[in-house]
């Protein structure tokens, strides 16, 4: 019997040829896109509720720390905010709240601040690491009084990737509530760059780089994804068929 | 050969259920998982070593995307690639435990993996070497034992550069560095250990090779039933 590279290369062929058409069949899609079920309820199991993220020494921080996606959101309402510092920029939250609130960036700087040296893990495979300065999630939502029957963070976004389609991501009350979860509004001790996310960004560091929301216009607490975009909890997730839950 | 050793008469029960059920899963895991894992390292191929690292950053290895026939799937899709990855991952894992566990108490470890006595000695080695290379393969009942460079890699794999591979893997999850930081303290950094993640896999693979090599030289359709239905015809003694 003589493998020839030919008959290997044919084998594989034929073999991944075989992989992609089952990675199209419905069902067999749902149960390898359930794995992100596991993963989820693995981690969640393993990892105290309060887990840190690893933080780093400043000695420690990437010399760059890499901007990805979009650079600039670059639209006529974007561009105006940015033309003004921002001084017209308000957050907006609401939803499943108590009281709607609308925050100006000094408001946001007021409030009680964390500090954070973190490694930004992109799905890509590269990491970064950067020192994040904002206000706790639980703090804004705490001063908005998310009503009991809220169970995702909605982020909604100035940017759309150039396609016309809003950025949003979400996460759930676990996450929102985790310590090192925050709106940051510095990177290495200077206002965040257009390219990283002015005015804010979100930080969930337990997930990957994906969720790390930019360009932030508005949060919202919902019951449910479905109803948002194409329901499945992101930009991404709606349209590239990544996981939601990005622990992994 | 002066003595010869008592020949077993026709076919003998060679590899236990476990082992095979364990070979064929791995085979298809292990194809999954290094297919998925180019499509995944194609979203970024270079790699790094330290806590972090990102285009600017000094990379110890920069590649071309590897090519569709060898990713899965076929085109890229970075998504697509990492469902694959993280479907087989905890199939691989597991089933790993469960073959350690399994082995250890029906005594495969004991009785077929571990060195014997002398086995381990330089001139018993060296013996070994020379007969690899003159492809002089063990006949009649020695046949039936693993000899010591094929205790030596299959010990390696299970041991060493499985569970490696797996905790590497583990470390690549944001979610398992806030549950385990030590792991990834054990690998020296993320990019460490996604270069070791890679290193590992490459290795496996260079082991599958020879592996192959190994079975075509020593009469593939024997081995691969073997392997199949546990039955082994005993290659006759040399005269």
């Amino acid at each position: 019997m003589i493998l020839t590279r030919r008959h290997l290369l044919l084998g594989a062929t034929a073999t991944l040829a075989g992989c992609d058409r089952l990675a199209r069949n419905e069902t067999f899609r749902e149960a390898l896109f359930s794995a992100e079920n596991f993963h989820k309820w693995a981690q969640r199991g393993l990892m105290a509720p309060d887990a840190l993220a690893r933080e780093f020494r400043p000695d420690q921080i990437s010399p760059v720390f890499r901007a990805n996606g979009t650079a600039n959101p670059n639209t006529p309402a974007y561009k105006a905010l940015w033309r003004n510092g921002f001084a017209d920029w308000r957050l907006q939250v609401g939803g499943l709240v108590a009281r709607d609130l609308s925050l100006s960036l000094s408001q946001l700087r007021a409030l009680p601040h964390r500090e954070q040296i973190t490694r930004h893990d992109c799905v890509e495979g590269w990491s970064a690491i950067g020192k994040w300065r904002g206000v706790r999630l639980k703090t804004i939502l705490d001063g908005a009084g998310l009503r009991s029957s809220a169970r995702y963070i909605v982020f909604r976004c100035a940017d759309d990737m150039g396609g016309g389609r809003p950025y949003y991501e979400s996460i759930d009350l676990a996450d929102a509530f985790h310590p090192q979860t925050i709106l940051a509004f510095a990177l290495n001790d200077r206002p965040l760059s257009v390219a990283n996310g002015a005015p804010l960004r979100l930080r969930v560091e337990r997930q990957l780089g994906y969720k790390q929301a930019k360009y932030l216009m508005g949060i919202e607490a919902v019951d449910s994804l479905a109803a948002i975009g194409k329901g499945k909890g992101g930009f991404w997730e709606d349209h590239a068929d990544y996981d939601w839950y990005a622990g992994i | 050969m002066d003595s010869p050793t008592p020949t077993v008469a026709g076919d003998v029960k060679r590899h236990r259920l476990s082992t095979r059920l364990w070979h064929w899963a791995n085979a298809l895991l292990l194809y999954t998982l290094f297919a998925s894992g180019l499509g995944i390292f194609n979203a970024h191929p270079r790699l790094y070593w330290g806590q972090y690292g990102a285009n600017l950053d000094h990379a110890w290895l920069t590649l071309a995307r590897f090519p569709g026939w060898i990713t899965l799937p076929g085109h890229y899709s970075l998504a697509l690639s990492r469902h694959w990855h993280l479907a087989a991952a905890p199939l691989f894992a597991f089933a790993l435990l469960a073959y350690m566990l399994w082995s250890l108490a029906n005594r495969h470890i004991a009785r077929d993996l571990a060195f014997r006595r002398g086995e381990l000695a330089p001139r018993h080695v060296w013996q070994d070497i020379k007969n690899h290379a003159r492809l002089r393969f063990p006949t009649g009942q020695a046949a039936l034992r693993y000899n010591v460079l094929q205790k030596a890699s299959y010990i390696g794999v299970i041991f060493v550069a499985l569970p490696l591979v797996i905790l590497t893997g583990l470390t690549m999850s944001p979610g398992m560095n806030a549950a385990w930081p030590w792991l990834l303290d054990l690998f020296g950094g993320r990019q460490s250990a996604r270069s070791i993640h890679f290193i590992t896999a490459f290795a496996l693979v260079a082991f599958f090779l020879v592996h192959i090599l190994m079975v075509v030289l020593a009469g593939p359709l024997n081995e691969v039933r073997s392997m199949i239905t546990g039955r082994y015809r005993v290659p006759e003694d040399r005269p």
